[in-house]
This record gives structure tokens, sequence and C-alpha cells, in this order.
């Protein structure tokens, strides 16, 4: 077993004891400590990837002397390292763009736990990637679920506390149903490993008992994700939570955490369930029409929203439709697409919530449209990222956006029935996606207001550059996206063998 | 911004004069004194509103009690089509449970099964279990946490002062020893007889809990400083997190690890059971009794 191997077990228990570390020290060190960590994580995902792409490989990580079906494990193919290193890079270029607002935000006392809840937000979202064991998975979702709330709640306002007191229950009903789900899967199935409990699936369903309650057990599975993810009709918690926290906290929470549990779904239904199972149990087509209607709905509330921050949260529904959309369609080019929109979303949002923070910051802190007028001429910098951010969301050619929507596009023709809904919603959500974005995009660069009496920003150039890091991966992906989308290929001929 | 979809009409026709478009939504939307050109009439605005609440609620509570009701039904139908619980030819009775159960005692050294299988054969589980408490801590400790200001709520003036009462005073410290010290008895026993890390944990806690509740928080306070309790988590979790790593590391490379299930019925063997499950009871006991001591006092 090559050293390199050893690394996604490494970067997960390094989370840990960082935590720990950080709960302890003060402020300060708390967020070198963290800041530290994003950078070490990164790299020894960047190594793993390296490893398994260059030697085409994957395998299954041992945690302990038993093997598969008695211990724990954790495997690493290409998809799921590329995860890993996606979340850490966007958790680090979110805490690094946020840093002032967090400094201004969140009392002093609070700041050594705000790291700590990073460093274990990290260690969920590793651990999220790397499981092979739906057990683990679960107990990463609660890590995940408490550090998020507490990444919210962190800023001592009252509609903060409101938003994510919402978050919670909405979180918390969702591990319900996904440990349920968990139960139901484990008591007919005896197993928790995902490669066993393939096999045990695939032979029950083809001898056709327990088929009622397999059916539950997966639908309960899926629903629980769906609700932590913000699948529509359950995303009435994402205005709040994300257009209320920080903005670093809201690009963690929209960026990565919602996408964390989407990763785990994909894998429950490739990995454990197998996708004819899972096509079989039509649950697969609630998902796209769930996704659909998340989509367009999502959009909607979009446009009504009066506040930047909540328009902008709003618009997550919508682009969380089309990944779950992208599931339901369950071809393999469908699922491409999916992932691909999980890139673009994962490193736009963050972006957009970084640069509509300088933007109120600049209109004397407020959200509301009229206040935003000509916002961009006051922070030239924000608002050029901004309307970079929004012209990605709508899907611009040369923006990443663009590559997930031509994916689902073209994915859609190998599809029978599906074919126009799947069309004809991508058509009506771009079009209220180009309503929307574009409509905040010129509302920033129309004139100042003569009489606008706010204080002109001492502008930190630096303070937008982890956007424009953002901006630029995006910009690459997006005009060059061959090479991702030939590894994520790669992976998925992977993903599904161990 | 009423009308967007209008509104989108106009643009496309050129009509639309944004600048004008704001200068008229401004004052409605951003300042108070525009409040007076709208007509407002506060008494029919909250009749309205609480009709429309009333309404609301009406029915959320019966599209609750059907959501809950089609809901139990699908759980109900879903059980009875489970196997039967605990029969010989249910999937669970496999060969995972079959080597739990019959080389447990051998391959871990813990005769007690669960301990053996929740901190040697799915440890990393237990692991993520021992972060969630530690995560729910720092999150209590966020938000409750309100140093220096003591908050002097109806609670504290009401509540009997226990410390006066001599029954209560002396029974309590007759009392607390001994559940201590069953603490941690389950505690160090785990690996031999039911018990272990998390019930030993919570026994403990509630020693320190009616310690607390009887002379007072800020007696506790002093007897058991918030520093001491940190740096017990810090340490329970560091050995924790690190004799795992070693034991996985080994594992996985199948390298020769020198921890040894000793002879099964000793107290000191099973390898690392043991002192596993004294850094869970620990980390177990501070977090609930910081969580009482938040709760109730707003600091540790």
């Amino acid at each position: 077993m090559s050293f390199v191997q050893n690394f996604p077990f490494f970067s997960i228990i390094l989370c840990l004891l960082c935590a720990v570390a950080t709960f302890v020290a003060g402020d300060r060190w708390g967020r070198r400590l963290t800041i530290g960590l994003l950078s070490v994580s990164i790299v020894l995902q960047s190594c793993v990837l390296w490893f398994c792409a260059s030697n085409n490989t994957s395998y299954a990580y041992m945690m302990g002397h038993y093997p598969a079906p008695w211990g724990n494990e954790i495997a690493a193919g290409i998809i799921e390292p590329l995860m890993a290193l996606l979340f850490s890079v966007v958790l680090l270029l979110s805490v690094l763009g946020g840093m002032d607002h967090i400094l201004k935000d969140i009392p002093a006392d609070r700041h050594h736990l705000y790291w700590s809840m990073v460093d274990l937000t990290l260690v969920s979202l590793l651990a999220l990637s790397y499981t092979n064991d739906i057990f683990t998975g679960y107990v990463f979702i609660e890590i995940c679920t408490i550090a998020s709330c507490a990444l919210l709640s962190a800023k001592d306002t009252g509609r903060t506390l409101i938003a994510s007191v919402r978050y919670m229950v909405f979180a918390l009903v969702g591990s319900g149903l996904f440990l349920i789900g968990v139960i139901f899967t484990y008591s007919i199935t005896g197993h928790l490993l995902f490669p066993q409990l393939h096999e045990t699936i695939a032979a029950l369903w083809a001898e056709g008992t327990y088929r009622f309650s397999m059916t539950v057990a997966i639908g309960l599975m899926t629903a629980g994700l769906a609700i932590k993810s913000g699948l529509f009709p359950f995303h009435f918690w994402m205005p709040d939570t994300y257009g209320r926290a920080t903005p670093a906290s809201s690009g963690i929470l929209s960026g990565v955490v919602s996408k964390a549990y989407i990763l785990l779904l994909i894998k429950v239904i490739y990995r454990a369930v197998g996708i004819e199972v899972f096509a079989a149990s039509g649950i697969q087509s609630v998902l796209l029409i769930f996704g659909i209607a998340g989509m367009i709905v999502g959009s909607v509330s979009a446009i009504r929203s009066k506040r930047l921050t909540t328009m902008v949260a709003y618009s997550s529904a919508a682009q969380i439709g089309y990944i779950y959309m992208g599931l339901g369609m369950g071809t393999q080019a469908a699922l491409l697409a999916a992932f691909l929109h999980i890139f673009s979303h994962a490193l736009t949002k963050p972006m957009l919530f970084l640069s509509a923070s300088q933007l109120a910051d600049a209109s004397g802190g407020h959200m509301d449209f009229p206040s935003l007028q000509g916002a961009g001429h006051r922070n030239v910098t924000a608002g050029v990222l901004f309307t970079a951010g929004a012209l990605s969301m709508v899907g611009v050619p040369l923006f990443i956006g663009f590559i997930p929507k031509l994916q689902f596009a073209s994915a859609a023709f190998e599809l029978t029935w599906q074919k126009w809904p799947v069309l004809l919603a991508l058509a009506i959500s771009t079009l209220l996606n180009v309503l929307y974005f574009l409509y905040t995009a010129m509302v920033l660069w129309l004139p100042q207001k003569d009489n606008a009496a706010f204080c002109p920003q001492e502008r930190r150039w630096i303070a937008s550059a982890p956007a424009m890091v953002l901006l630029a991966i995006g910009l690459v992906i997006g005009i060059h996206s061959a090479p991702l989308t030939a590894l994520l290929q790669q992976g998925f001929a992977l993903f599904c063998q161990y | 911004m009423r009308n967007e979809k209008g509104l989108f009409r106009r643009w496309l026709n050129g009509q639309v004069d944004w600048s004008a478009m704001l200068e008229q939504d401004t004052p409605a939307a951003a300042t108070t004194a525009a409040a007076e050109t709208v007509p407002y009439h506060p008494h029919h605005d909250m009749a309205s509103a609480r009709r429309a609440i009333r309404c609301g609620q009406k029915a959320y509570t019966v599209l609750a009690i059907v959501l809950c009701l089609i809901f139990s039904a699908f759980m109900l139908l879903t059980v009875a089509n489970l196997p039967s619980y605990g029969s010989d030819s249910a999937p669970t009775v496999n060969e995972v449970a079959e080597r739990y159960v019959e080389k447990g005692t051998e391959e871990t050294g813990a005769v007690n099964t669960v301990a053996g299988m929740i901190l040697d054969y799915r440890a990393f589980d237990t692991l993520g279990e021992s972060f969630v408490l530690f995560t729910a801590m720092c999150a209590v400790t966020m938000l409750m946490n309100v140093p220096g200001k003591r908050r002097v709520r109806k609670l504290d003036q009401d509540t009997m002062d226990y410390y006066q009462d001599p029954i209560i005073r002396t029974v309590c410290k007759l009392v607390i020893p001994i559940i201590l010290m069953f603490g941690i008895y389950i505690l160090l026993n785990g690996h031999l007889s039911p018990g272990g890390g998390f019930s030993g944990g919570a026994i403990m806690a509630s020693a320190l809990i009616i310690y607390a509740l009887v002379w007072g928080g800020e007696r506790a306070s002093r007897a058991i400083p918030a520093k001491a309790l940190r740096i017990i988590v810090l340490c329970a979790l560091g050995f924790y997190a690190c004799s795992k790593t070693y034991s996985f590391f080994t594992g996985a490379n199948h390298l020769h690890s020198i921890i040894s299930p000793g002879t099964p019925g000793r107290i000191l063997s099973a390898g690392l059971i043991l002192p596993l499950n004294v850094a869970v009871g620990f980390v177990v006991c501070c977090t609930m009794y910081s969580f009482y001591m938040y709760f109730r006092r707003g600091e540790l």
C-alpha cells in the first residue's frame, strides 16, 4: 500500500485534532490553525487525487484491523478526493473572503469556537466524501448538522437565531428520516457497508422479498438528504439561513454543506442501492419531478424577494433543483451534468455571497435593491465579481455555469418521456434566472443616486482576492471543461466497482 | 418592483427608465417618511392579519394531522413487512453478527461484546460519535456562554436554597461519592460487564450536577474550573484520536500492532478498549455537566 493512500484518513484525523486544539487555543491561534488545516487538506486531497487518477485505481481503506463486513472502511477513487478537494478549496476561500465579516459580526469571545466549528465542518465534509459505510455517513451528518447550525447562529442577532432554529428543525427532520431509512435497510439486509449492501439489495430485489420495506427505506434516506440539502418543497429554511448569516457561513452552508449531503445521496444511490434498483423503485421519477418543481419555484421566489442575499439564497433552491433533476434523470450523462453543476454552484455561490456582502457594505449595510443602486460604482471589484457570478448562474458561455446546462440539455435527448419536461424546465428556469440576475446586475451598475449618503468605503483590494480566485477557477473550467469532464468520467467507471 | 413580468415586457420594448423606476420605488421601500403617503389603517390591517394567521394555523393543524396519519400508516405497513425481530432467519443474523458474538472476546479481549464492537470493530463510528458530543458542547458554549454577566433569573430566586436544608445536604454528601464511585466502576468495567464510557460518563455527570444543584453554581465553578474541563476534554479526545490513529494506521497498512487483547476477563485487558472507555466517559461527563451549567447559569 502506497503511503499516499493513507492521506484521506490522515486528513480526517488531523481535522479532529485541530478542532479540539482550536477549542482550547485562543482566537488568533485558532484562526491560524484552521487556515493551515484547510491548506494542508487541499494538498492532501490533491495528492490522493493525483495518485488515483494517474494509476486509475480506487481502493478501500480499512479503519482498524478488521476487513470489510466487520470493521469500518473508507474508500477513495477519483470522485471522492475530487469532491473533498472542491470542498476544502471552497471552504478555505469562503473563510478567507469573509474574514472581515467574521471578525465584525461574531462576538469576540466566540471566535475560537467559530474556528473550531469550521474544522468540524471540514471533517464532516471529508468523511462524507470518503465514507464507505452508511452508518459512518450518518454519524458525520450529525456533526455536519450541529456544526452548520453553530456557524449560522454565531452571528448573534435575533433574526439569525430564528433562522438557525428553523434550519435546525429541518435538518433534524432530515437526519431522523435518514436514520430511520438506515435502520430499515440494516434490518432487511444485515449490512452497513456499501459494497455488501449493494450485493444484498440487488439479490433481494431480484428475489422480490421485502420490496415494499426496501422502497420505503430508500425513500426515507433520499427524503432525509433532500430535506437537508434544501430540495423543493423543503427549501423554506434557505432564505433566512443563507441570507442572514455572516457571508463566510452563507458561502460554506450553500456552497459545500448542502453539496456534501447530495454527494452522500449519490453514493447511497449508486454504491449502496444500485441505480437499477433505485430506478425500479420509482423514487427516481419523484426526484425528477421535485427537482424540476424546485427549479421553477426557487426562481420565482427569487424574483419576488426584496433583499439581495435573500434572492441569492432562493436561487440556491433553484440550483439544488437542477442537481436533483440530474439525479432523477438517472443516466450517466445526467450524473455527469449533476456533478458539473455541483462544481459550478459550489464555486459560484460563495463568490456571490461574498461580493454581495461587500456591495452591501458599500451601501451603508443595506441589502434592499433601491439602496444598492449604483453599488457597483462604489465598489467596482465586488460589482464586477457579482456580475460575473450572475452571468455564470444564468449560464452564459465562458462561465462555468454554462457547462452543466449544456450537459443537462444534451443528456435530456437520451431520455424517453422525460425529454420534454426536462428541456422545457431548463428553458423556463434559464429565462427566470436571466430575469432576476440580470435585473440585479443592472441595478448595481445604474448611475448612483445624487443624494446617496453612503460613506465611501476604504477599499481593500485584497479583501476581494479569494472571490477572484473562485471566479478564476470558474473561468478556467468554463473555458476548458474537457479535463474535468474526462476526470469525472474516469471517476464514474471506478465509482461503482470496489 | 411589484409586477416584474410586466416590467420585463416593457424592458424588452425599451420603455423602461431604470433610474426613474428606482427613484419612484425608493421612498416606499427605504425611508420612513414615505409611510405617510401610503394609506395605513392599523386596525383594519391587524384584524385581517389576525384572521389570516388564525386560518393559517387551522390549515396547518389539519395538514399536520393528515401528514402524520399518512406517515404513521406508512411506517406501520413497513414494520409489518420487515423481517421479524430476533428470529433465527432474520437477515441481521449473518456472518457479521456471528463473528462479533463468537470471536469477539477472542479478537478484542473484551468480555462485553458490545464494547468490543463499538470500540474495536467499528471504532471509527464511535470516534465520530464522541466528536458529535464535542461539537454539541462547542455549539452550546457558543450560544449560551455569557461570562461576567450573571444572568440572575427568576428561577434562581424562586428555587429553594437546597444547601440550607440539612436533610438534602447530608444525603447529598453521602450520595455524591457513591454515585461517582459507581460511575467510575461502570467506566472501568466497561469491557467486562454491561456499561462503558457513555453510561459511566453520564452517571458521573449526574453526581457533578447534583453537586452544582445543591451547593450552587458558583461553588461548583470554583470546584471544577472551566479551564480544567476544557483540558480534560482536550486530553480525552486527543488521546482517543491519537491512539486510534495508531490502531487504524497499523490495521490498514497490515503492520504489527503492539496492542494485544490480553487475557479476557482481567481488568487490565482488551487492549485499547479500557483507556478508550475512560476517555469517552470523561468526554460524556464534561459535555453533560457543561450543558447543565450553561443552561442553568450561563457559564461554567
